[in-house]
């Protein structure tokens, strides 16, 4: 008979565990209220809101909280789109290759962002497109649209494909039967792929540093200013909005899909 | 004019021909099944009715109206089915009013009907409850009343009691009878239990391998098949060879025997060991074995019971020796 209370040393290694991933995080968010903004001294010689105020009063803070924001939604819009197409086509439709496209289309997540980085640099060498917003954007869309694309597949495998009948049966043309039938059988997993699309946008560093030119999106800037040692808090402070940002669209994410099929895709 | 009329029509998947040049003709108003073994095209002749699928040769008529290139949503049909493939994001209510809201009903108006399909169905009260929380029998009606609440001139019903166990199985029977009677609409079904197909339907096709092999009522199939295949089929008939029957009858042909048309007789034509015995309640079940023929016969209550190994004389009425075409 297994108990139902774990043993004491299991309760140990599941908050030593817990701590390791945790403590880091917990450590940002201390140091966004030090005094001191040379170097991180621990502990903290005392605590301020100041550096709150000085983040607010940053151009360079919001112009790259502006630009990954535009960047994440405008690459969450195109992966929903493109993401819930390959879905679609690949779960409804037979054809020769399907599983091959499927394979391809989720290949970008475990390919290492360098690759991907990399691969995406030379190509806008080639075609000569220069480095721009939209280049961040498209390399972006590489790996939010295997997220969109996990999500919706086991979506649609999971609805009958005698509902689209049904509502074709009803009366209903193919547009109605999307908008009515299709659209809110899987806008569910839309919405939870399109956030965890987004949350991964957000905070990528990898792929951007080779698609972007001279414009900074947060974590760049992030990577950038921990280089200079000049009001070292700050970007703490902007540590724990990208934590929050990041973290309420993938909780958003998990309590959408509960008791669903997993979330696919997560790393990069 | 037919409800429903197929002139040669053939669906192929490649190179299986899943309906195979098959015409038929089903009156308005009529209680029609397609009988058949999985795989034998009765299923994909309900869904070239229905518009889901479209003929690689041929002709349907609806109502006298060519259809074969009409998508499903502009067909007077409506079909039930096997799966029930209700809206799950819907509750029942707006699943049996799905269709009038495409129509573009409003709101009130085609509550209000949902509300009186529902209660038709015997599940007033069951509209704000999601499919889910529904039992398999409750289901169904939800999906028999979202076809029925659109008045079409012709339902279809794709092995409607396949998933019920079997006495809601039963009860569905008498209420589709009495259903079809009260709204004398074309009701079309697919099974593959002739049971099923003999009890409800007026008319009955059996399918096999994409065509139709023989149609007529329930008693025709049932006491007079045209083919080995049929009789088989509807009710397990026993088939004598041509052979053995020309030395009974003088005539070169197959012919069936139903299993309680067989007596067991102090005399008869033919001569049969008794291999095995099973009690069925109301009847005995016989197996016999009669010059390399396996036989079957249905004793009645009270007759006398043979035991395995005893060789007995076999006896019937000639009316009941039906000869069929075909090997």
């Amino acid at each position: 008979m297994p108990s139902d209370r774990a043993p004491l040393s299991l309760k140990i290694a599941a908050g030593a565990g817990l701590l390791f991933l945790h403590l880091p995080i917990l450590l940002i968010f201390v140091y966004a209220f030090t005094t001191e903004d040379k170097s991180y001294q621990w502990p903290p010689p005392g605590l301020t809101l100041k550096w709150f105020a000085v983040t607010w009063n940053r151009p360079d803070v919001w112009a790259a909280l502006r630009l990954s924001l535009q960047v994440a939604a405008i690459s969450t819009a195109v992966a929903l789109v493109l993401g819930t197409l390959c879905a679609a086509a690949v779960s409804r439709a037979h054809f020769f290759g399907r599983e091959t496209v499927s394979l391809l289309v989720i290949l970008p997540i475990a390919l290492p962002g360098v690759v991907t980085g990399i691969a995406l640099r030379s190509v806008f060498h080639i075609a000569e497109i220069p480095f721009s917003f939209w280049t961040i954007v498209l390399g972006h869309a590489t790996f939010c649209v295997v997220v969109v694309y996990n999500n919706a597949v086991a979506r649609f495998r999971r609805t009958s494909g005698s509902l689209i009948e049904a509502s074709m049966d009803l009366g209903a043309d193919s547009f109605q039967t999307l908008r009515h039938v299709l659209l809110p059988n899987i806008a569910t997993a839309l919405l939870a792929g399109g956030m965890l699309a987004f949350a991964l946008s957000f905070d990528e560093v990898i792929v951007t540093t080779f698609t972007a030119g001279q414009q900074q999106t947060l974590p760049i800037w992030m990577l950038e200013e921990l280089v200079r040692p000049r009001q070292r808090p700050v970007t703490n402070v902007v540590a724990m909005v990208v934590v929050l940002v990041t973290l309420l669209p993938i909780l958003g994410a998990y309590y959408l899909t509960r008791g669903t099929d997993a979330v696919a895709g997560q790393g990069k | 004019m037919s409800a429903v009329s197929f002139d040669g029509v053939s669906r192929h998947f490649g190179p299986v021909r899943a309906v195979d040049a098959v015409s038929l003709d089903i009156a308005e108003g009529e209680f029609f099944a397609m009988l058949g073994p999985s795989g034998s095209g009765k299923t994909t002749c309900l869904r070239l009715i229905a518009g889901f699928e479209r003929p690689s040769a041929g002709v349907i008529r609806l109502f006298g109206a060519a259809v074969q290139d009409q998508p499903p949503y502009r067909r007077p049909v409506n079909t039930v089915f096997q799966d029930y493939a209700l809206f799950p994001h819907l509750n029942v209510r707006d699943n049996v009013a799905y269709g009038l809201m495409i129509a573009g009903q409003n709101r009130a108006d085609r509550h209000r009907a949902a509300d009186e399909a529902l209660e038709m169905v015997r599940l007033s009260g069951y509209g704000a409850r999601k499919p889910s929380a529904l039992s398999g029998g409750q289901r169904q009606r939800v999906a028999l009343a979202r076809a029925l609440v659109m008045k079409p001139r012709v339902l279809l019903l794709d092995e409607p009691l396949g998933a019920l166990d079997l006495k809601l199985r039963e009860q569905m029977q008498d209420e589709l009878k009495t259903l079809q009677r009260q709204l004398g609409i074309t009701f079309i079904f697919v099974t593959h239990d002739q049971g099923e197909a003999l009890s409800m339907a007026d008319r009955v096709a059996v399918f096999n391998e994409g065509r139709i092999l023989q149609t007529g009522t329930p008693e025709t199939v049932y006491f007079r098949p045209d083919v080995p295949f049929v009789a088989d089929f509807v009710g397990s008939s026993n088939i004598l060879p041509a052979p053995l029957v020309a030395r009974l009858t003088g005539t070169h042909a197959a012919a069936a025997l139903r299993p309680e048309a067989l007596r067991i007789a102090d005399a008869g034509p033919l001569r049969a060991t008794v291999t095995a015995l099973s009690f069925l309640g109301t009847a005995t079940r016989v197996v016999l074995e009669a010059e390399g023929t396996r036989l079957t016969a249905l004793l009645a209550k009270g007759a006398p019971r043979p035991a395995p190994g005893d060789t007995v004389a076999l006896a019937w009425d000639a009316g009941d020796l039906h000869l069929m075409a075909g090997a």
